[in-house]
């Protein structure tokens, strides 16, 4: 694996002034560190995926079919005739260039290519050339060119250099979307048998098994029976939860990364004590495993099958609604594409509190509640009894994601959690332009948190962390809070390599970290074993600081 | 050449070259043609251009509601969201209307505008930082130079009607209410041939903007600095004979076109440039026009949850049905306790 060079040597080398050589004539550097290895051919077997085949960007070996450009144009014209989103943002881009500098992969990279405007054009070109007149008769001049193997693999490079994080569609004044294009344009690369294997391996697991992490069921129990354990040995409290019970009230469905991995795994114990404390009539599935969905990374097809099961699965259990944890694009999808791929829910009912008794309205039809919503009601309605002083040694901002603020405008909720479970005082927020919808992406979603592209993750990463950095130096902050499993994936190595002093935490971690049950036993650490201000090592070293 | 010298002279030369064929066309007794058969021609193109292009974006169908949601969303009733909120995540048809109406009229999105510059800090380890700060240049000059040439054209409705329309009258005035000068300036001309010049200075000046500008950026920005400063000197320093003008203007509305004579060749090659336009808009990125009202990111109610969208292309897919999944995984289900639909 590449050598991922530090910050200080990778900020100097950054500048925002372009080549001399025009884009057209320019090809995309594949320097290792800087793409996502193709998908290896089981994983496209697993799920019946084209041509699969042992493909390597270093040899130059690309294994694309013989006719792959009928495929491509093909699959263009179909998609131009099925998503007007693609044709209108094909044709009424002036290149104004507002999207240029909202980019966190331009203002980390610093290549022009990954200004969205002109990410798009490596797209935008092609349609000319093939689809309009004046492109075909008129050429380079008309901004359009051949599609060529350099075109596909410029496309490779750099549609998997976007994280579909909507953040240049907020600022364009037509509301051109380049997700929309990076999607679409990822399903033409995954016709022609060129995928990413992070991406395509969790998704073939998932599909197979349940879950991206490819955790068989017993294991899946194994993992949530050894955090149910753990919240026994902080707290004494016995969190128990169920497995595929039929006539629960509730089926939770949370992504992988929050029972895989720290620091996912103490948010996961956050929502097992939660639902202990109001005592919730929930199930978990070892089917319907994954919230997350890195099949909508690469087509929307392969998003509707692996999303299926969650509705299927609620049906199946004859549960009454669904509850959703904490996940960026999880609830983009949700939100935006789970009910118009499956259709009418008429089995689940509309989702009501059974602690609170608020009716979800804004969920009435679509049947499934985000954790944060369903949190702030109950502290709303005073139905969690909460010490935030048991919060008091972290000092906290907050990372809104992408997919949450620009796909759904959850904004206030887990900010009115944070406020109830951190003591006055400990939460700051980052600059303006850096939060709610205008928020940096942490740089690695849309399936490329892999290993391999650790540099690219990194300065795609920077505009998040130097925020961070802001209101570390500034505010002595040590945590960034976040409502996203992929987050809490990705932010820790980010955080590590660029402010190394804040760790990474979910809202849901603080909520149970606050929880008062009348029978626990005398709290002297967080879920993570370290101690609470007042205790232990920080009782002796009250008044310095906390190493 | 490279790729902006080559894009931009395309544009020039394309621009002066009509200049040219107008001006031939005018002293070489084509004044016929380049009074009426263009007018019409122009006319014709954009108006069926128009509608075949919006027709060709319409047969597509929005599959997914993918509104952007640039505000918090509607929630929990306690949660208050103010009109800006409501109007930036809208929940149901007025507020979107409001959306609409502020990004047409406001181009709400252009005002949120940001800029980000990577600056040194010696404080920091790595050496150096990101500000970013509101930034609204780009938005002022696109605002001035859309209200700026609505309001020519609609004073140059005054050449189409007769008696002249009382609102055309009105902005006539208004428009010219700074008089230090004789005939009065109008205050939206100079405001045009400001903000277009701007926006080519910027486009030229700016490293990233020149990267990504086509020919098809500059074209039509020429185009129009073209028509402003011809309209400039006929209006100011080489005048032109009004009468004639509107005599020719309501021949051509009224579909019985007569040809004045005393017509000078600036007027032609402002006129032949203005047709241009109009030819050239259905084809062009000019369509971001009627473009932005069709845009799936901005005219959605942000609803999803409460109000099924529906995809007429949806199709049944292929997914591993739980009976298949417990098939497999059944023996160790059972061993681990988990609840089964099949025994053995």
């Amino acid at each position: 694996m590449a050598k991922t060079p530090t910050p200080a040597e990778l900020l100097p080398g950054l500048s925002y002034k372009p080549p001399e050589k025009g884009w057209m004539d320019v090809k995309p550097d594949f320097r290792p560190g800087t793409y996502c290895n193709p998908a290896s051919p089981k994983w496209m077997e697993w799920i019946n995926y084209p041509y699969p085949a042992a493909r390597s960007i270093p040899e130059d070996e690309w294994a694309l079919p013989q006719d792959w450009k009928e495929i491509v144009l093909q699959g263009m014209e179909d998609r131009l005739n099925r998503f007007r989103s693609l044709k209108l943002f094909f044709d009424i881009c002036v290149r104004c260039g507002a999207c240029a500098d909202k980019c966190h992969f331009f203002l980390g990279t610093g290549d022009p290519k990954n200004m969205p405007v002109l990410r798009a054009e490596l797209l935008r070109s092609v349609y000319r050339r093939y689809f309009k007149t004046i492109g075909r008769a008129l050429g380079e001049i008309a901004g359009a060119r051949n599609l060529t193997e350099d075109v596909i693999k410029e496309w490779f490079f750099y549609l998997y250099q976007c994280t579909i994080c909507r953040r240049c569609s907020l600022f364009c004044p037509y509301g051109i979307d380049m997700a929309e294009m990076t999607l679409l344009g990822r399903e033409l690369l995954a016709s022609v048998g060129l995928n990413i294997d992070w991406a395509m391996a969790s998704v073939a697991q998932c599909y197979d098994k349940g879950s991206h992490i490819g955790a068989p069921p017993q294991a899946f129990k194994d993992m949530i029976d050894f955090l149910a354990e753990e919240n026994e040995r902080v707290t004494g409290i016995t969190t128990t939860p169920s497995y595929n019970r039929k006539g629960a009230e509730v089926l939770f469905v949370m992504p992988s990364g929050d029972y895989f991995a720290d620091p996912g795994t103490f948010t996961m114990m956050g929502y097992m004590l939660l639902f202990e404390h109001i005592g919730l009539d929930y199930t978990l599935s070892t089917y319907a495993a994954e919230g997350g969905n890195f099949g909508w990374f690469i087509s929307h097809e392969m998003g509707k099958r692996l999303n299926a099961k969650i509705y299927a699965e609620a049906k199946r259990l004859g549960v009454k609604w669904i509850l959703g944890g904490e996940c960026g694009h999880m609830w983009r999808v949700c939100n935006q594409y789970m009910s118009t791929w499956w259709g009418p829910v008429d089995f689940l009912e509309k989702p009501v509190s059974p602690i609170t008794g608020t009716r979800f309205e804004n969920a009435a039809v679509h049947k499934m509640v985000h954790i944060s919503e369903f949190t702030a009601d109950l502290i709303h309605h005073g139905k969690l009894n909460l010490d935030p002083q048991r919060n008091a040694h972290i000092k906290l901002t907050f990372h809104d994601s992408c997919n949450t603020a620009r796909g759904m405008g959850i904004l206030e909720e887990p900010r009115y959690i944070i406020n109830n479970v951190l003591p006055e005082g400990n939460f700051v927020e980052m600059p303006p332009n850096t939060i709610r919808e205008k928020a940096f992406c942490c740089g690695s979603s849309s399936g490329i948190n892999a290993n391999e592209n650790m540099e690219l993750r990194m300065q795609g990463g920077f505009p998040r962390a130097n925020a961070v950095r802001f209101v570390h130096d500034k505010y002595g902050v040590n945590h960034l809070g976040c409502i996203c499993a992929l987050d809490r994936a990705t932010l820790p190595t980010l955080l590590e390599y660029w402010v190394p002093e804040v760790g990474v935490t979910g809202i849901s971690e603080l909520v149970g970290n606050a929880l008062i049950f009348p029978d626990e036993m005398e709290r002297t650490t967080d879920l993570r074993d370290r101690d609470l201000v007042g205790f232990g090592e920080l009782a002796e070293e009250a008044g310095e600081e906390e190493e | 050449m490279d790729f902006f010298k080559r894009h931009f002279f395309v544009a020039l030369s394309a621009v002066l070259g009509l200049i040219i064929i107008a001006y031939v066309g005018a002293r070489g007794n084509l004044q016929l043609v380049f009074g009426v058969v263009v007018p019409y021609m122009a006319a014709l193109i954009f108006v069926e251009g128009l509608v075949y292009r919006v027709i060709q974006w319409a047969r597509s169908p929005v599959p997914f509601r993918i509104p952007t949601t640039a505000a918090q969303g509607r929630s929990l009733p306690w949660i208050k969201r103010d009109l800006g909120e409501k109007l930036d995540n809208p929940a149901d048809t007025p507020h979107l209307i409001g959306r609409m109406a502020l990004e047409v009229f406001a181009f709400r999105s252009l005002f949120r505008n940001l800029r980000t510059e990577l600056v040194k800090d010696p404080d920091n380890p790595e050496g150096a930082r990101l500000i970013h700060w509101s930034y609204k240049w780009l938005w002022l000059g696109a605002i001035a130079f859309h209200y700026a040439f609505l309001v020519v054209i609609l004073r140059h409705l005054r050449f189409f009607t007769e008696p002249t329309m009382g609102f055309v009258l009105m902005l006539d005035k208004v428009d010219g209410f700074f008089q230090f000068f004789t005939p009065a300036v109008y205050l939206s001309g100079v405001v045009l041939v400001a903000a277009v010049g701007y926006l080519l200075f910027r486009r030229i000046t700016n490293p990233t903007v020149r990267y990504i500008s086509l020919a098809a950026d500059y074209f039509p920005l020429l185009l129009i600095l073209g028509i402003g400063i011809t309209g400039i000197l006929m209006r100011y320093f080489f005048k032109t004979d009004i009468v004639a003008v509107k005599e020719l203007a309501i021949g051509l509305a009224t579909l019985h076109p007569k040809l004045p004579a005393n017509l000078s060749s600036l007027f032609y090659i402002h006129l032949f440039l203005v047709c241009v336009l109009f030819a050239y808009f259905p084809f062009s990125k000019l369509m971001h026009a009627p473009g932005v009202f069709m845009s799936p990111t901005r005219n959605m109610v942000c609803n999803n949850r409460w109000v099924m969208h529906v995809n007429p292309w949806n199709y049944p897919v292929k997914f591993h049905s739980y009976a298949e999944y417990e098939d497999k995984f059944r023996e160790p289900m059972i061993e681990a306790g988990i609840p089964v639909e099949k025994e053995q």
